[in-house]
């Protein structure tokens, strides 16, 4: 345990909470979680994926109540029972996910729920008085107050929401990935206006995965891993390696199958391929008998590589080739040469959830004539080998556990018996049992010669069962190397920009 | 640590299985009983219940190739001025009457066989849904909206092909679809009556059976895990709205039939009592669920109604409250049962 605590100092902090637990049903998202921050002050909330970080911003906002814990706001407590009663406190938060009525204008957004009327009337004037205020703390008085929101760029956007909350008098501001869909450019202006915000006396929450960013934005950090604060300090007395050895140390102790395997013929090849916006360029080799991993962090186009390859989004540069076949493919198509894909999105992409287990498994390589008993008693087949705990086949997938359903989708590639399997997060959220039977299930299917092309965020689960890994950061994928030469630091830093990406 | 999946079934239906595949049914017996015991001597006579089962014919017809569009998630509001185009186009394709403009006389036109006539105008039906299904995938707008211009579209075409009058034509034996077999004989039934049930066999047989019939369903249910496992959504959506067209020229050879001659604002509102015999059956307006047998029981359902509502003498504003509240009542009741359920 890593303990590079903050001196707690008593007063003096905007906010401050303190042993912040919250379970839902069986599943702990927080586990005790320390956090404080000053009066013009920035700090930053760092940690994985999964480790806890939306969930504590929702307790903060009072989307979800904690638990156990307390809250204070400038010393008094603060108990919010829903977002409205948090905003009302001055606690104003800024989502991945712009929260703004589209076809309205710039200043009723600014003013949403809170605009100043006579009587039934709308105050236009105060409303623009008021937005003008806002916009002009903000720096940005070029933003039109009359036009939709909908005609301006996304970082406009943003400053609008931002505006919203600066218009109703914030005291904490929490800004969640704020640069995710931002550009170079953008991202400057945004850090010039954070920096005035926290001249102006703001407190302000950044939440980023760019641990750059964090050393440019943020006077302290404080890191999150498995639902816990698990350390923090000044940024610039901290260096960037240690910070990610705070994210990543856990111990390894799942159990992660590996037979000897030996690698065949190229089955995948991409070479600077490149999609609609990500990714920007990947090139990687896959072979026979391999299990190849991609980390990075959310974001960053791995899925979009997937979805690429499989011709679910459109190609726009590079090459591809499958087996024998170069070139983009239909989905249709990439199921003929071989080729399956397991979702991250299980629930609105990977599985028609109110078909049945039959229907779902058997969908990507139907008879043309078909009777249901014959489907039943194929589908059988995989729900024995891989242990789907069902009433029977015709059970709708909706019913399923997570793990369940996650093995339907994986036991759909292996009904079609493809070479290529192109898994997408395909252990997310799942209990640790059908975990283990899915990295049972891509080690067979690597010893019998198939090839896997992985994407996870969960490292140890990369560093256990691939053989090589490439690291995916902003759209760009760095080359590959063998599991034993390279460790979970040396991916950190490449995904979070800030190793020494060759 | 996993028994095999068959010791652990309980039972193959759990009870609100049962009650929601046996609902529409429960409806109709309900219905049937309740007239039986209003209309005693007009109501249950076999005479009545072949005469409601002719009524059924045309709605009944037309609706399988709805309960093919409902279930794949998808709507055509355009059935009603299909069916009307389809009667013109039978009418005109037959030696029918028109004036003649020198002489002021009626004169007989020239014209096809009748079973040519039929086929002709039968195939108006997958052209319309040709229109349609390219429409709705290439502009990928929802098909309430396309439908809704191809309602106004096609009627007008109507209008505009028949000179926005009737369309008389000679007496064939094209006219002969809804009278029954033999009148001393009625239970032979009418030759309508019998497409109308081959067609549902065939139609529930393709659904079951077949991999386009599975695919259909797939597509309602969830249309993106369709597209991931490979199938092709635009071909398949327009194969769909082709064939429940063909189904639709059908049920406007029928309508001819029943008319004997073309009109082109025939049908009007029919579309709404397709739909409503679909959802009555146990469909859900946002798709992968429906069956051939409930719709079949909600066309009855709406039939039998009108036609016990004739028997009763109520006037016809009662009956078209009663159906409305029908159809909102079958709505409510499967969204109660699929609470439950999950």
């Amino acid at each position: 345990m890593v303990s590079d605590r903050v001196p707690t100092q008593q007063g003096g902090y905007r906010l401050r909470m303190e042993g912040i637990h919250k379970r839902f049903g069986a599943t702990i998202a927080l586990a005790g979680v320390d956090l404080s921050v000053r009066g013009g002050e920035v700090l930053a909330l760092v940690g994985e994926n999964g480790a806890g970080k939306s969930t504590l911003m929702k307790v903060l906002s009072g989307a979800h109540p904690a638990d156990e814990g307390r809250m204070w706001l400038d010393d008094k407590p603060y108990q919010p029972r829903n977002p409205l009663d948090a905003r009302r406190a001055g606690v104003g938060m800024i989502y991945q996910e712009l929260s703004l009525a589209l076809h309205l204008s710039v200043m009723e957004n600014i003013l949403l729920g809170m605009e100043p009327t006579h009587g039934p009337w709308m105050d236009w004037a105060a409303i623009r008085r008021r937005a003008a205020d806002a916009m002009a703390q903000l720096d940005r008085p070029d933003i039109p107050l009359d036009i939709p929101v909908m005609r301006l760029s996304v970082a406009e956007q943003q400053m609008v929401e931002i505006a919203r909350s600066v218009a109703v008098g914030c005291r904490v501001l929490v800004l969640d990935e704020p640069t995710s869909s931002l550009t170079r450019k953008d991202i400057v202006h945004l850090f010039n206006l954070v920096r005035r915000l926290r001249s102006q006396g703001h407190a302000i929450v950044y939440i980023s995965h760019f641990l750059e960013e964090v050393r440019e934005i943020s006077d302290r950090f404080t890191v999150l891993r498995d639902g816990q604060s698990v350390g923090g300090g000044i940024t610039a007395d901290v260096p960037t390696e240690r910070i990610i050895a705070m994210m990543v140390g856990r111990t390894v102790d799942e159990l992660y199958p590996r037979s000897p395997r030996t690698p065949g013929e190229v089955l995948l090849e991409i070479d600077g391929l490149s999609g609609p916006g990500k990714p920007r360029s990947a090139s990687l080799t896959l072979r026979r008998g391999e299990v190849l991993g991609i980390a990075g962090l959310v974001g960053a186009g791995r899925t979009e590589l997937l979805r690429t390859i499989f011709g679910l989004s459109q190609v726009r540069g590079g090459k591809i080739r499958v087996g024998a076949f170069t070139g983009p493919a239909t989905p249709h198509r990439r199921w003929q040469q071989g080729v399956g894909i397991v979702s991250e999105d299980r629930k609105q992409e990977g599985l028609a959830v109110s078909l049945t287990i039959t229907d779902n498994l058997t969908l990507s390589c139907l008879p043309r004539w078909l009777t249901p008993s014959g489907q039943d008693r194929r589908s059988v087949r995989w729900i024995d080998r891989l242990a789907i705990k069902c009433r029977g086949p015709r059970q709708t997938v909706v019913d399923l556990s997570g793990g369940n359903q996650q093995k339907v989708a994986v036991a759909r590639l292996l009904h079609h018996d493809v070479d290529v399997l192109l898994l997408d997060e395909p252990t997310r959220g799942i209990d640790v049992g059908s975990k283990a039977q899915i990295y049972q299930v891509i080690d067979e299917l690597a010893c019998r010669g198939k090839a896997v092309l992985m994407v996870s965020s969960y490292l140890p689960e990369l560093m256990g069962v691939c053989d090589r890994v490439a690291v995916m950061c902003r759209g760009v994928l760095s080359p590959t190397r063998l599991v034993s030469q390279i460790d979970e630091r040396q991916i950190m830093a490449e995904a979070t920009g800030s190793g020494d990406t060759p | 640590m996993n028994p095999s999946p068959e010791l652990t079934t309980p039972s193959r239906f759990s009870v609100g299985e049962l009650l929601g595949k046996l609902g529409p049914l429960i409806g109709l017996v309900f219905v049937m009983a309740l007239f039986s015991i209003m209309a005693p001597v007009s109501f249950p006579t076999l005479s009545n219940f072949e005469l409601i089962l002719r009524q059924t014919a045309v709605v009944g017809t037309a609706a399988l190739g709805m309960t093919l569009i409902i279930i794949a998630g998808g709507i055509d509001l355009s059935v009603g001025s299909a069916i009307a185009l389809v009667t013109v186009c039978i009418g005109l394709l037959l030696p029918h009457k028109i004036q003649d403009l020198a002489t002021g006389k009626e004169i007989i036109t020239a014209g096809t066989l009748p079973v040519l006539a039929a086929l002709g105008g039968i195939l108006v039906g997958p052209l319309c849904g040709a229109i349609t299904g390219t429409l709705v995938t290439r502009l990928n707008l929802l098909p309430f909206v396309i439908t809704l211009g191809m309602f106004g579209a096609l009627r007008g075409t109507a209008k505009g092909l028949a000179s926005n009058t009737m369309v008389y034509p000679v007496d064939t034996w094209l006219n002969g679809l809804l009278r029954p077999i033999r009148e001393d004989c009625l239970w032979l039934l009418t030759p309508g009556a019998w497409m109308m049930i081959v067609l549902a066999i065939v139609v529930a047989a393709m659904l079951r059976y077949t991999r386009f019939g599975r695919h259909i369903f797939a597509i309602g249910s969830n249309e993106q895990t369709t597209r991931l496992c490979g199938i092709n959504i635009e071909r398949t959506k327009l194969g769909i709205y082709m064939l429940a067209s063909l189904f639709f020229g059908l049920a406007g050879l029928l309508q001819f039939s029943y008319l004997t001659m073309g009109d082109p604002t025939t049908a009007l509102g029919m579309e709404l009592d397709i739909i409503a015999a679909v959802v009555i059956g146990g469909a859900s307006l946002s798709g992968g669920q429906g069956s051939v047998l409930g719709t079949l029981i909600g066309a009855l359902i709406m039939s039998m109604v009108a036609n016990g509502c004739t028997r009763m003498g109520w006037p016809n504003w009662v009956q078209e409250i009663v159906t409305g509240c029908i159809i909102i009542l079958a709505v409510t009741l499967d969204r109660l049962r699929q609470r439950r359920l999950s």
